[in-house]
């Protein structure tokens, strides 16, 4: 299973599945992560601890451990 | 007269009360400073932390109350505001919701309206930013889009103020006509379920406020709300069946179990169709934008810290460099104003409460004002600009080792400079668990006001060329026991999963003049209001506990003594040994006493005690207390030599180490305890702080003090 943690910089993917917890997938959701969003991976923080990605126009940070849990796939 | 207070009071028909309501930075403070132009009368009532604001104005023949609600993603309880706003939108009585919603990023923002469609209220929606759209080459169909949602859109832009009145007259036709139902549509199986279960209503005549179809959208969603008045009902036991057939249905067609999640697809496709339809945009070059370029630099994986670091140090800077300019005017200022008003009053006693409690007390509180204004500027600077969140990102890494959040970082470098900006700053920490514990751990970041005590003592026991060392030492010393205490705080005050980090990077975007002067100034006021009022009482209660009892017999002793010393300098002594003897039976002394046991083991006599608990007050009050209380006079500050003298004299290495970590440590002083526990939302926290400070400072100064003695 890929996941969004695995992506490099500037890689382009489509979510295919949220394996969060309710709550975290509900504020993923209310930020455009959800199934068939496509998202771009835009810069790694220090020891890829933190990730910024790009949804639609919108900018996000979000930690390794929930971009494990973001099943995606490469388009 | 008449006509005054019809115009002061109108009548109710006419009053229109407003939501409003849109995702965070979308403008929406920015916007209500336009349409209200002139703030005719805006009043904070606050929440535990956040504030709704409320504006009143009038409009043609209407009364508005516009209440601002705090930005939300969508209906959820997860952040604070998110809780705040929910529960008015839910809960409080208004007439109509205005959305606001960011033109050049529409698809995203229409994800809350659709929720926001589906509580069947009357709505506009204000499509804000419309002069940057244009820019951007966006170009927004607002009359198809009212069309095809159902809902006004009117295109507006608070910082241009165009098409402000448009909104306002828009408000003012959605009042005047019926109600209209919105035109959510959703993917073709739900629309089926929900034909189905409005027809079942429908054959039963079920009787309701709301429409059949908004109920059939409530119960598939699982508003509790609509199931509990239901479920009362009669045709319930007919509809169960139904409802449970029509729910798999839905989960299967989107392969899922959480209905929510069902739900957020099926308005995002509905969002995307809307947006084809009404928006349509230049070919999107691919040049990259500005936000994106500052990024580059300003996240940059290696030079994005020392970036950061250099702005913090910036700040810090220009805080203390620039903040002590003001500050010897203040201080010459309550000089003089203590002795033009004691002139005045011919009671010694009235007098002293007046000079030396109330005017000393507040004036040392209003001393720190313009540092805390540069820094409030400082922050809200950083803030309104986007690059807060650009910190966060970087930090979150490091910070999340030691079981807190990147934005903590702020208010625990504000905590360098004064605890009271520090804890109101931990309010950019949206999770409640996440604050409370940066507010737990802010006092270990040495504040200003314990300065004076470390120079003093590092003096005493340290050559000059190693005093400084030992400062920075010591300021690093607190920080480290800080994140120590974090991580032992997260293993078990505040267990539990890892909050997740998710986190809009906002545009970049210039800050607004007015909006930061808004929040400096209502930010500063606060301060001087709350903290004022408190400090003045603590500083009353300190004079009268160092003050009383008077004992007669010592001071007609040394009114005799005085009276016969040959010399100037004797008679100074002789004054400074009254004021010991004096402090030594005042109600002070007497507690300096009673607690001497209790520090006994980290080796501090009477007057160390003493000196530790009016530092409770200020921590400034530490070195002039040790003043008084080795005979100096009151006129002592840290570099005064004698009372270094005095200080390396009458107390042992030791026992000067305890005192420090314990100075490192231990309560805030008396203003900061308060604001402390208003951002921590109750009294108990407050116990909490006492607990957990003075245990770590006394077991840590105990520690400090026996091995200090194993090396003398």
């Amino acid at each position: 299973m890929k996941t969004l943690k695995d992506c490099n910089k500037a890689c382009k993917v489509k979510v295919i599945k949220l394996h969060a917890s309710t709550d975290l997938k509900q504020r993923l959701i209310s930020f455009g992560i959800m199934k068939e969003s496509v998202i771009e991976v835009l810069e790694h923080a220090p020891a890829k601890s933190t990730i910024e990605v790009k949804v639609g126009k919108m900018r996000i940070a979000l930690r390794a451990q929930e971009a494990e849990l973001i099943e995606v796939k490469k388009i | 007269m008449s006509q005054m207070q019809e115009k002061s009071c109108p009548i109710i028909a006419n009053h229109i009360k407003i939501a409003l309501v849109g995702q965070p930075n979308v403008g929406k403070s920015m916007l209500i400073n336009s349409v209200s132009n002139a703030h005719l009368h805006v009043g904070n009532f606050s929440g535990v932390t956040v504030d709704k604001t409320e504006v009143l104005f009038d409009y043609k023949d209407y009364h508005f109350t516009v209440v601002d609600l705090p930005g939300t993603y969508a209906f959820t309880d997860y952040t604070i505001e998110e809780r705040v706003t929910h529960d008015y939108l839910c809960a409080e009585s208004y007439d109509m919701i205005i959305n606001v919603v960011d033109s050049t990023n529409l698809e995203k923002n229409l994800q809350l309206t659709s929720e926001l469609m589906s509580m069947s209220k009357s709505m506009v929606i204000a499509l804000n930013m419309s002069d940057e759209a244009d820019k951007e080459g966006i170009d927004l169909n607002a009359s198809y889009m009212s069309e095809l949602l159902g809902i006004p859109c009117v295109k507006v832009s608070a910082v241009t103020k165009i098409g402000i009145e448009e909104l306002l007259d828009a408000v003012v036709s959605v009042r005047e006509k019926e109600s209209q139902e919105s035109k959510l549509i959703f993917s073709e199986p739900v629309e089926e379920e929900i034909a189905q279960i409005v027809w079942y209503l429908d054959k039963h005549r079920y009787e309701a406020k709301n429409s059949y179809r908004n109920i059939a959208i409530n119960l598939l969603k699982n508003n509790k709300k609509t199931y509990a008045k239901l479920h009362d009902d009669p045709v319930w036991t007919e509809l169960q069946p139904i409802l449970i057939e029509a729910l798999k249905h839905v989960e299967l067609h989107h392969d899922s179990d959480d209905i929510k999640e069902s739900f957020a697809e099926e308005y995002a496709s509905f969002n995307r169709g809307i947006v084809a339809e009404v928006l349509k945009q230049e070919t999107v070059d691919e040049k990259k934008t500005l936000t994106e370029k500052i990024d580059n630099i300003l996240i940059h994986p290696f030079l994005g810290i020392p970036i950061f670091l250099f702005f913090m140090w910036a700040l810090f800077q220009l805080t203390f460099e620039i903040g002590s300019i003001p500050m010897d005017w203040i201080d010459a200022f309550f000089g003089w104003f203590g002795d033009t008003v004691g002139a005045t009053i011919p009671n010694d006693d009235v007098r002293s409460l007046v000079v030396d409690g109330i005017i000393a007390g507040v004036g040392a509180v209003i001393l720190f004002v313009p540092n805390i204004i540069i820094l409030f500027i400082g922050i809200a600077l950083l803030e309104s600009t986007g690059y807060m969140s650009r910190v966060a990102f970087l930090l979150d890494g490091f910070f999340h080792k030691f079981g807190m959040h990147g934005q903590s970082f702020i208010p625990l470098v504000t905590g360098f400079g004064c605890s009271i900006p520090a804890y109101m700053s931990a309010r950019i920490l949206k999770n409640d668990r996440d604050r409370l514990l940066t507010l737990f751990i802010i006092g270990f970041m040495s504040c200003g006001a314990r300065l004076p005590v470390y120079v003093l003592f590092a003096g005493a026991f340290f050559s000059p060329e190693m005093a400084g060392n030992i400062l920075f030492a010591i300021y690093i010393g607190g920080a480290m026991i800080g994140l120590i205490a974090a991580k032992v705080l997260k293993l078990t005050a505040f267990k539990g999963a890892d909050e997740p980090f998710v986190m809009e990077m906002p545009k970049y975007r210039l800050p607004s003049v007015k909006l930061i002067w808004h929040t400096v100034l209502t930010k500063t006021m606060m301060y001087l209001k709350k903290a004022g009022t408190f400090i003045a009482a603590a500083s009353m209660l300190i004079w009268f506990l160092s003050n009383y009892p008077h004992n007669l017999m010592i001071e007609e002793e040394y009114a005799t003594k005085i009276e016969m010393a040959v010399s100037e300098e004797a008679k100074t002594t002789l004054v400074n040994e009254q004021a010991v003897a004096h402090l030594e039976q005042s109600y002070l002394g007497s507690i300096g006493k009673f607690s001497e046991p209790i520090f006994a083991p980290l080796g501090f006599d009477w007057k160390m005690s003493v000196a530790l608990q009016t530092g409770l007050a200020a921590k400034e009050v530490v070195v002039s207390t040790l003043g008084v209380l080795y005979a100096l006079g009151d006129e002592v500050d840290e570099e005064n030599s004698s009372l270094v003298n005095a200080i390396s004299k009458n107390i042992s290495f030791a026992s000067a180490v305890a005192f420090i970590v314990v100075i490192m440590i231990y309560l805030p002083c008396l203003a900061a305890s308060i604001v402390f526990t208003r951002e921590a939302g109750g009294i108990k926290y407050f116990f909490y702080l006492f607990a957990f400070t003075s245990i770590v400072a006394y077991a840590l100064s105990f520690i400090a003090y026996n091995i200090a003695l194993l090396f003398t």
